[in-house]
């Protein structure tokens, strides 16, 4: 079957987006398209957005009509998310920041937390596989020509930041719900994409060679940040993405939260007590209000009204009002802080036990974030030679995505603080690439990347985005009561294309015939200078922990229990994501190799 | 593969070959728009079938009237009033417009009462926005001179005041209308519930 169309989907944390763009068409650019979803009982609507939320209903509301299935158990979308605020343990929301959570098994059935008897759990693999399994279904429901999204070209997007294991999960849902042909592409590489896209050949006259362009995106849920630079490949302008950040969880939705928290003080202290549908009406209500206050021309004050829950509108309507002062100092202040760009995000002390929940950024500031992935990729800056002495890595572009940009006072307010890092280390001061929307560019950047497959349009060249590492016993000699010092032993470079491939003849690892052996697994998204086989001691300081990886080895024509030596070869699939195999060193069959698992449950972790 | 629900149970089962009922109502409801906007569609309601149309023609020529007239517009009234349904449910749902004009407001301050307009204004304000695109009529300001030539769409612009003569028509624009373009309507996929514009909330 020929696709006919590239197909981007950006799978969010809090909404999913479609765009496509037809290959038969030249010159065609990637369109929205909305998406077919329950929007209250028994009432369905096209929406250009797809709230991720799943939603099962009490066995007294009975199955739920969809176009495609008059008794579906289940329903995504709009009328899912309407319902988290008033019934939440029946909602499955934010799956995609468990996908992303190295201390849970991705495939158990934990979600929604606290989720009633009735209600059969999911796990956070099948939560995305119901998100795009909906999305297929869509498709399918409103495509003109009958035709089937698996049959698409499919570009999904994962946040740069995501490890190798929630790629691998995340491509394992997409492969479960039909897309069959499909490539995963990086959050702010879409966003850039869907830049060039608009541009057309106008980019090659906005940027020159060694600019480099920051992609902040911040979501509903997570903050992601990439940085693309501008190389010469043939005498002609190449995008290479050269850096990315660490997985945030951190978004707008928490500035969302925090300003209906200042509301909830206002309201309660006028004597209301306010409860937790009430608060849910009122993070609704300071949602507008911010994006009212933080607009160009914006009033002094905002009215937040939380209307009486029951039919008698007056009387019992709570009123309160969100000064533009406020909010700036809540949101500008409280998120975009002016902070020096040596600022250390800030981490609450860790109690040894802890609730099974996500891992949210103790840190609010984004801007500080921002500076610790600077800093960390400073010698990206070195290799460029130009500012190689800077402390931090030096922008000349700044690319914005997500809803929360659409404020100029926040794009304002991050680009001044990079400017004012800058001038310090006597940099020019960064300027910001026009985007053309902040809520759809994800997936039309997506949609462009299939074109671009296709041989139209410019090529952004990446390779991973992380350099990889097993865990290894350090052969020290043995002493009681203390665990053997492990040493990291690096089997994918960073910056891996996809289809390329490296083996580890020297390095072996001992692996048992007939049984499961799990092995410790690292990332790093600053190490760039490790080869294969590189090997590092004190893993810990230096890299972050992945969740574990794990070799089984079929007893087939060997003893059980005997001891096999086995070395490691890494692999980028067509698809994008890490392989890891082991290979005997004594092959019992020509090219003997088994598959290693990346994402397994982790055995330190709660859950 | 861990998936506990099998990706095909929840597959579609059937892709009807005809337009199911519950698009009926949405294209009714365009239909429906379409004649209020359009007098020229609104003349030929409802579309003849061949051999009615025919006949139509021929009563049209032998009485002399205009075919307008002589095919008098109908909707069935069950589109029609799950159409009406459909937009006051999604007026209470976003914006309580149904809790708002079932409750006495004179005994609550203007205060009060601005205040809860406030939700109602934007709610509905939503409402409109995402499934209608509204547009004016007459783009210049109200209370300018406008001057209409003959042919004008009667249903478009409404005569008032001093009317008589022929020809061109001289006049004021006092209201510069309102006409719905691009109507996107949701679609109801269970009509049993189509009269519930809220339904009362239990918290257990």
């Amino acid at each position: 079957m020929n696709a006919r169309y590239s197909v981007g989907i950006d799978l969010g944390t809090t909404h999913c987006a479609v765009a496509h763009a037809a290959f038969d068409h030249e010159g065609s650019s990637p369109e929205p398209q909305r998406i077919l979803q329950l929007v209250a009982r028994d009432r369905v609507d096209a929406a250009a957005l797809l709230p991720s939320c799943i939603y099962f209903p009490h066995p007294s509301e009975g199955a739920l009509a969809l176009p495609w299935d008059p008794r579906s158990p289940f329903a995504v979308g709009g009328y899912a998310r309407r319902r988290a605020a008033e019934t939440p343990t029946r909602v499955v929301s934010s799956a995609k920041s468990w996908l992303s959570h190295p201390q849970v098994d991705r495939h158990a059935a934990l979600l929604p937390l606290g989720a009633p008897e009735d209600v059969e759990a999911i796990s956070p693999v099948e939560a995305s596989f119901r998100l795009l399994s909906h999305m297929a279904d869509a498709w399918r429901a409103q495509s003109p020509d009958g035709s089937l999204l698996g049959e698409q070209e499919v570009i999904l997007t994962v946040p740069a930041s995501f490890d190798a294991a929630a790629r691998e999960c995340t491509v394992e849902a997409a492969l479960a719900a039909g897309l069959e042909h499909l490539t995963l592409l990086e959050e702010p590489q879409a966003a850039f994409y869907a830049w060039l896209d608009r541009q057309g050949e106008g980019w090659r006259s906005e940027l020159r060679l060694g600019d480099l362009v920051l992609v902040v995106d911040v979501g509903g849920g997570t903050t992601d940040f990439a940085a693309i630079l501008m190389t010469e490949q043939d005498g002609r302008l190449e995008p290479r993405r050269v850096a990315v950040g660490q997985h945030i969880l951190l978004g707008g939705d928490n500035m969302d939260l925090a300003l209906s928290h200042l509301a909830k003080q206002k309201l309660e202290g006028n004597g209301s007590p306010i409860d937790a549908w009430q608060l849910a009406a009122l993070t609704h209500a300071s949602r507008e209000a911010k994006e009212l206050l933080l607009s160009e021309r914006a009033p002094e004050t905002a009215t937040v009204v939380v209307p009486s829950r029951g039919s008698q509108l007056f009387g019992g309507s709570l009123r309160s009002e969100l000064s533009r002062a406020e909010v700036e100092r809540l949101v500008v202040e409280g998120f975009f802080p002016v902070s020096p760009w040596q600022a250390e995000p800030r981490k609450r002390p860790r109690t040894a036990l802890r609730q099974r929940g996500l891992e949210y950024a103790d840190d609010p500031a984004i801007t500080t974030h921002l500076g610790a992935f600077l800093r960390s990729h400073r010698q990206v800056s070195s290799e460029l030679g130009r500012g190689g002495d800077a402390p931090f890595l030096c922008p000349t572009h700044v690319l914005f995505n997500g809803g929360v940009f659409r404020s100029v006072l926040l794009r304002q307010r991050l680009l001044d603080t990079l400017n004012g890092w800058l001038a310090e280390v006597g940099a020019r001061a960064a300027r910001e690439l026009p985007a053309s929307d902040y809520d759809l560019a994800v997936a039309r950047g997506a949609s462009y990347y299939g074109l671009v497959r296709r041989g139209r349009g410019v090529r952004v060249r990446g390779g991973t985005a992380m350099a990889f590492y097993v865990g290894i016993e350090s052969p020290a000699p043995a002493v009681p009561g203390v665990e053997p010092p492990t040493l990291a032993l690096c089997v994918a470079p960073f910056g891996m294309e996809e289809g390329s491939q490296v083996a580890l003849p020297s390095a072996e690892l001992g692996v048992v015939v007939g049984e499961s052996v799990t092995f410790r697994f690292f990332g790093s998204s600053v190490r760039r200078d490790d080869v294969a086989g590189s090997v590092l001691p004190e893993p810990e300081r230096e890299l972050d922990e992945l969740s574990p990886i794990s070799i089984t080895l079929p007893a087939e024509g060997r003893t059980p229990g005997e001891f096999v030596a086995v070395t490691l070869e890494a692999g980028i699939t067509e698809i994008g994501t890490l392989a890891l195999f082991a290979r005997p060193l004594k092959a019992r069959v020509p090219d003997e190799h088994w598959k290693v698992e990346l994402s397994v449950r982790s055995g330190a972790g709660p859950g | 593969m861990s998936f506990r629900a099998a990706p095909q149970l929840y597959k579609p089962a059937v892709i009807a070959p005809t337009l199911p009922w519950y698009r009926r109502i949405g294209r009714a409801f365009e239909a429906f728009f379409s004649i209020l906007g359009d007098g020229g569609t609104a003349a030929q309601w409802p579309p003849p079938s061949l051999p009615e149309a025919d006949a139509r023609q021929q009563a049209a020529s032998d009485t002399g009237l205009s075919e307008a007239r002589a095919a008098p517009a109908g909707i069935a009234s069950a589109q029609l009033e799950d159409g009406a349904l459909l937009l006051l449910a999604m007026f209470q749902g976003e914006g309580r417009f149904v809790d708002f004009v079932q409750q006495e407001i004179d005994a609550f301050s203007d205060a009060e009462v601005g205040a809860v307009a406030r939700v109602i204004h934007a709610g509905c304000r939503k409402v409109l926005g995402s499934h209608l695109r509204i547009e004016a009529i007459r783009s210049e300001p109200e209370g300018q001179a406008v001057l209409l030539e003959p042919g004008f769409n009667p249903h478009e612009v409404k005569l008032t005041g001093n009317l008589g003569g022929g020809g061109s028509l001289r006049g004021h624009l006092r209201h510069r209308g309102w006409q719905a373009k691009d109507v996107r309507l949701p679609e109801i996929l269970d009509r049993s519930g189509v009269r519930v514009l809220c339904p009362a909330e239990v918290e257990i």
